[in-house]
């Protein structure tokens, strides 16, 4: 065979390179960096880290504080449905004494369980932090730093799997919010047919919990998305396209969901501490 | 129209070792950063091994990854970036390299051979076939896939664990997967294969932690976590993870399908 | 030197579009051990950038169709001088190959009550075309890839071997078929991966390589369409029909230049889009030619009547053959009314609302917007002609697919002949694929199975050849003494632009006569082409060994459209205007004019390509009587008429 167009000799030891994993495993394309990018791919994981720690912190604050989480006619969406002895009393609002006296720490925290495990086990928020707490990956293309990796093919992770479960929970939830929400249609002295700021507070809360609660994955996946043959199901067809409209925007709803039940707490804390005066306005 | 000098960097060499070769090389008006690889090879470097082939976005061979994202080099163009930056093209990382930019694909074709084929339903001739257009959307957007591998390449399950490479089948096969329990007429369950079972079981879906960079790099657009991972997560959930519709379907045994 | 690796296989197949594979799927099911090799990887063959659709007479929404009436139609756009049989056959099989491919998991787009649905499209009476949105062509490699993945699944369940007889040899290029005596023996082969040779011995090869657009610089054909096929079977012995007859498809992207010749859909056109000339005149009013002219509309209003009432009112002219639209925007440029760039504009922005756009030709509006930063929901697109199709191809028995001259050999697809006449109307590629590529196959495997016993063997020498042959581009430098050594790709770039100026869409005798001279520098030339670095993936070499295919085909186009002093379809003579009947019956037949297949000892001047007219069968009485008399005499010559 002619000479010169063999390749290069296969006998010579790769270069001396200690056997690596991942994308500098062996076989491939010899790069050390563990990643060429040069756009700022750290800030998402960065702004959604800071984002997610701002919220624990708020809501570990303000859930152990076990106060200024009721100013008539307004509760506080961290604190309902209040289910033990120790909450305070609600004119016609979501208390159930289910957990009785025994419960000595904050109410906040029976209830919180729900709507917090909907979230910690939703498909958006676990892509968001996976990639930034975890940062498993921190970004797309960017090599995490892990030398294995399962997924959620075991414990604990295994247990996403229950996501549904959490969303018929949040369902529930969502619609003591709801009440919670008719309720705001009071004034301070329980007379119906008034409003103030904090209506609109909730009225908002209250509708981007529902866009969140029903753009949900699961939600999709049982409305409609199970079915073989959408052509059978006409009802449920149109269903599952509403909510799959939703669910394109299940990130936004996420977050924005998740300011506002904040700000809803936040500002039933204002009124509640005196900090603030609720403009009434009619 | 105007042309300008560019700086690129491009990766040779081959399973032995190789890095990143310097070039200085002329960019006209309204290119992509494979006209730039093929002028390089005209002018400078003949014998730079690239894989193309339609030129057009529509066959996804020429997947590599540039400035670090893994892209098809035929559907970037040089107006996204900088007269002044230095664009660096490497092969994909994921895959074992032939030679420059050529990666051994083969992964991809062995995965796609793991999953059990369309099964067709007993009964049915050909052109009997009867199908809806609503029922048959799902499963179309997915065979929109030109099989660049991009998704294949950025997943980090096998990306950053060579190991997963035997349990996963990344991606585009999981979709693929979907795209047969979503199909109006597959029979798969007829003869007793569970599609929806197997995916966990036999084709690593665990694996797959959603974090969507398959989507991002999606050059058709195809939403593969939400319309086609998620939901295959869910029909699994329906299986392994859900008393209440075991319970559901041991009580409605033998009713006809959805 | 002959330490090459061989293998014994039944049933070769040279590329893996959807000719070949199609044909790879039948052979193997009717038992023949198949291997198949392509140049690209699986999957990626130039069958995907089909857009349009496949078509079938099925019948779905409009039920006057019937293979009748497609064979009518695939007649008058080849300018009947398609192989009748052939067109007989594709007419009256595309159905099934269509409802067989759903069988296999391919999703088309669906009518009301569930049927495959059907588009308009250029020359076809009736709504025809099955497809998935524009991305038809994907669907069908993907069904049929996915198929073979089902068949070697099979296999795995019986043997413990996916490729234990259904096998694909991916990126791989075949340089030369093997013969002992008349018959074919096998195929040598390198791998583009490492650059190692091997043989393939197999007493049947169906060549199925598709085109050979990268002859011309502009052009919607991908990399491969190099004519290693009709290369091949040239050097096999086997003779080349028609080859003077090249499609320019009307709408190629013109802007910006690094993706000129990409196809824009005639999809694009069978939806509502129009052509309009730089003063906004919908100018393919004026080109309705008088063999067309009751068939087409006359005014707007009854063209735009005909997408919703196509039985009461006559179809717009944008949709006549693809020659036609394309000598018409041609002439547009040429008078001065054309585009900024030098093409006319395709409008779809004031036909329909934006989100239909978007919905019907996804891939056209993502094409454009992501490489021309064109919205066409908003601003029309500017389109010109690109090469796009040869019609001309192997000759080939049309029920057999077997190649003329040579036993074993089989051609399908874009490089048999014969099928298309002068000129190929839109969709009738992938039915044509399906049709011939399943009769491959068959064909294929019922003559290997035949030869169980007295299998052609693959002699050393014939083997050193090709190797020799192969590696002479990494020794030019040493060997040559006549000047320095030449780059494969200024080499490739001259002959792209000679027969793009000289053997184009408008053809003159001067122009012809110079392009061969040219042509005959370029083959000395190329000679020489020589090439740096080693064999293992290297793009230089693998295009110093494609060019001798070029040079080849291109002097078969050149020859063949320099003899046809006639005007049809996709040849177009300034100089000879007009259609002559007493052409049609005649067809030219391209055969090397050194039978022993040995390039070395051919005169430069005098060239590599002898040429023979031969006059066809007559039509079948039957098939004639499909037509009405007045239109049989614009085609056929008094004695045809009266026998």
């Amino acid at each position: 065979m002619a000479t010169g167009t063999e390749p290069p000799g296969t006998d010579t030891p790769p270069p001396t390179q200690p056997p690596r994993g991942g994308v500098r495993a062996p076989a491939r394309a010899a790069i050390t960096a563990p990643h060429l990018r040069t756009d700022r791919w750290w800030l998402a994981p960065a702004v959604t880290a800071a984002g997610l720690f701002a919220f624990v912190v708020y809501s570990t604050w303000r859930a152990f504080a076990n106060a200024h989480y009721y100013a008539a006619p307004y509760v506080s969406p961290f604190y309902s449905p209040c289910l033990a002895e120790n909450c305070r009393t609600m004119h016609m609002g979501p208390n159930a004494d289910l957990f009785g006296s025994w419960w000595a720490i904050s109410p906040a925290i029976i209830i919180l369980i729900f709507p917090l495990g909907f979230r910690l086990t939703c498909y958006y928020y676990r892509k968001a932090y996976y990639r930034s707490f975890w940062a498993s990956p921190p970004a797309c293309a960017v090599a995490e730093p892990h030398g294995k990796y399962t997924g959620e093919t075991r414990f604990p992770l295994i247990l996403q799997n229950i996501h549904r479960y959490f969303f018929y929970a949040a369902l529930l939830v969502a619609g003591v919010l709801t009440y919670d929400t008719v309720l705001a249609f009071r004034d301070q002295h329980y007379r119906w047919g008034h409003m103030g700021l904090g209506t609109v507070v909730f009225l908002v809360n209250i509708v981007l919990i529902w866009a969140y609660t029903i753009s949900c994955h699961s939600c999709r996946h049982i409305v409609g998305g199970k079915l073989k043959h959408f052509s059978k199901h006409p009802v449920r067809y149109r269903a599952w396209q509403y909510v799959g409209r939703l669910n394109a925007r299940h990130m936004q709803l996420a977050w924005a969901s998740l300011v506002s039940v904040a700000l809803a707490d936040f500002y039933v804390y204002l009124v509640a501490s005196g900090a603030f005066d609720d403009p009434r306005f009619f | 129209m105007s042309s300008y000098e560019a700086r690129f960097k491009v990766w040779r060499g081959d399973a032995q070792g190789g890095g990143l070769e310097d070039f200085t090389v002329e960019v006209n008006d309204g290119e992509v950063v494979l006209d730039i690889i093929h002028r390089l090879q005209a002018t400078q470097a003949p014998d730079l091994a690239v894989r193309w082939n339609c030129k057009a976005g529509k066959c996804g061979s020429c997947s590599a990854e540039i400035n670090g994202r893994p892209r098809l080099m035929c559907m970037t163009r040089m107006s996204v970036f900088t007269r002044e930056e230095t664009i660096t093209v490497t092969p994909l990382r994921t895959f074992p390299v032939m030679r420059d930019l050529v990666t051994d694909v083969g992964f991809n074709y062995t995965k796609a051979r793991e999953v059990p084929a369309f099964v067709p339903p007993a009964g049915l001739g050909p052109g009997e076939y009867r199908m809806m257009q609503e029922d048959v959307d799902r499963s179309q957007e997915f065979r929109k896939c030109i099989e660049c591998f991009l998704c294949q390449d950025v997943c980090h399950v096998v990306r950053d664990h060579e190991e997963n490479k035997k349990a996963y089948a990344g991606p585009r096969f999981l979709m693929r997967i979907a795209e047969l329990d979503m199909h109006p007429l597959d029979a798969a369950a007829e003869t007793g294969l569970d599609r929806k079972r197997t995916a966990q079981d036999d084709h690593g879906l665990g694996y797959c932690n959603i974090t969507k960079c398959c989507t991002e790099v999606c050059p058709e657009g195809i939403k593969i976590t939400d319309n086609a991972l998620i939901p295959l997560k869910e029909r699994t959930v329906d299986r392994k993870y859900d008393p209440l519709v075991w319970l559901g379907s041991k009580i409605r045994r033998r009713s006809s399908p959805a | 030197m002959s330490v090459v690796d061989r293998q014994e296989w039944d049933v070769v197949v040279v590329g893996a579009g959807g000719a070949g594979l199609r044909a790879a799927i039948e052979a193997r099911e009717r038992g023949a051990r198949t291997a198949v090799i392509c140049k690209s990887l699986f999957g990626k063959a130039h069958t995907v950038m089909a857009e349009g659709g496949i078509a079938a007479a099925m019948g779905n929404v409009n039920e006057h169709d019937n293979w009748q009436v497609h064979f009518r139609d695939t007649l008058r756009g080849g300018k009947f001088l398609n192989q009748w049989r052939m067109a007989e056959l594709h007419a009256k099989e595309a159905p099934d190959r269509v409802w067989e491919l759903e069988t296999w998991g391919a999703l088309f787009d669906r009518t009301k009550d569930g049927k495959i649905s059907q588009r308009n499209f250029g020359g076809h009476e009736y709504p025809r075309l099955a497809h998935v949105g524009d991305r038809t062509g994907l669907e069908l490699i993907r069904t049929l890839q996915q198929k073979i993945v089902s068949l070697q699944q099979e296999d795995h369940r019986e043997t413990g071997d996916y490729e234990s007889r259904l096998k694909v040899f991916q990126e791989c290029t075949v340089t030369r078929i093997l013969k002992d005596g008349e018959r074919v023996s096998g195929v040598f082969a390198y791998e583009r991966e490492t650059g190692r040779f091997f043989v393939l011995q197999a007493p049947s090869v169906v060549i199925a390589t598709g085109g050979i657009g990268k002859s011309f610089k502009v052009t919607s054909n991908s990399w491969e369409y190099t004519g290693d096929g009709h290369a091949l079977a040239l050097l096999a012995g086997a003779p080349l029909l028609n080859m003077e007859f090249v499609q320019f498809h009307p709408t190629g992207m013109i802007w910006p230049p690094s993706v000129k010749g990409i196809l824009v859909t005639e999809s694009v056109r069978g939806d509502g889009g129009v052509l309009r000339n730089s003063e906004g005149k919908r100018f393919m009013f004026d080109y309705v030619p008088d063999v067309f002219k009751e068939k087409y509309a006359e005014t707007e209003d009854e063209a735009d009547r005909w997408y919703d009432d196509p039985d009461h009112n006559r179809r717009p002219p944008e949709l006549l053959p693809r020659d036609e639209v394309a000598r018409a925007i041609n002439s547009e440029v040429k008078e001065g009314r054309g585009s900024p760039h030098g093409g006319v504009f395709l409008d779809v922005s004031t036909r329909m609302p934006a989100e239909v756009v978007r919905r019907r030709l996804p891939s056209m509006y993502h094409q454009f917007k992501e490489l021309a930063d064109v919205d066409i929901t908003a601003e029309p697109m500017e389109v010109g002609p690109t090469c796009h199709y040869v019609m001309g191809g192997i000759a080939v028995d049309s029920d057999t697919a077997a190649a003329r001259g040579v036993p074993g050999l089989f051609a399908a697809g874009e490089v048999a002949g014969g099928m298309h006449g002068s000129n190929r109307l839109g969709g009738n590629s992938l039915s044509d694929l399906l049709v011939f590529g399943r009769r491959a196959g068959w064909h294929a495997a019922e003559y290997a199975q035949g030869l169980t016993q007295d299998r052609p063997p693959v002699g050393d020498a014939q083997v050193d050849a090709a190797a020799a042959e192969a590696l002479r581009p990494f020794s030019a430098e040493a060997e040559d003494v006549a000047g320095p050594p030449e780059n494969p790709y200024t080499l490739h770039q001259e002959l792209q632009q000679t027969m793009n100026d000289l053997v184009g869409i408008i053809r003159r005798e001067g122009e012809m006569e110079q392009a061969l001279k040219k042509l005959a520098e370029l083959r000395v030339r190329a000679r020489r082409a020589g090439v740096e670095g080693h064999r293992q993936f290297n793009p230089g070499w693998h295009l110093a060994l494609d060019l001798r295919n070029m040079l080849l085909v291109s002097e078969c186009v050149a020859r063949a459209a320099l003899e046809r002093t006639e005007s049809r379809g996709g040849h177009t003579r300034e100089d000879h205007p007009s259609m002559d009947r007493a052409w049609r019956r005649l067809n030219l037949l391209c055969r090397l004019s050194d039978p022993t297949g040995s390039l070395a000892a051919t005169d430069p001047v005098r060239g590599q390509i002898s040429l023979a007219p031969e006059t066809t069968d007559p039509i079948r009485p039957d098939l004639l009587a499909l037509f009405e008399k007045e239109e049989l005499v614009k085609y056929l010559t008094e004695e045809e008429l009266y026998e």
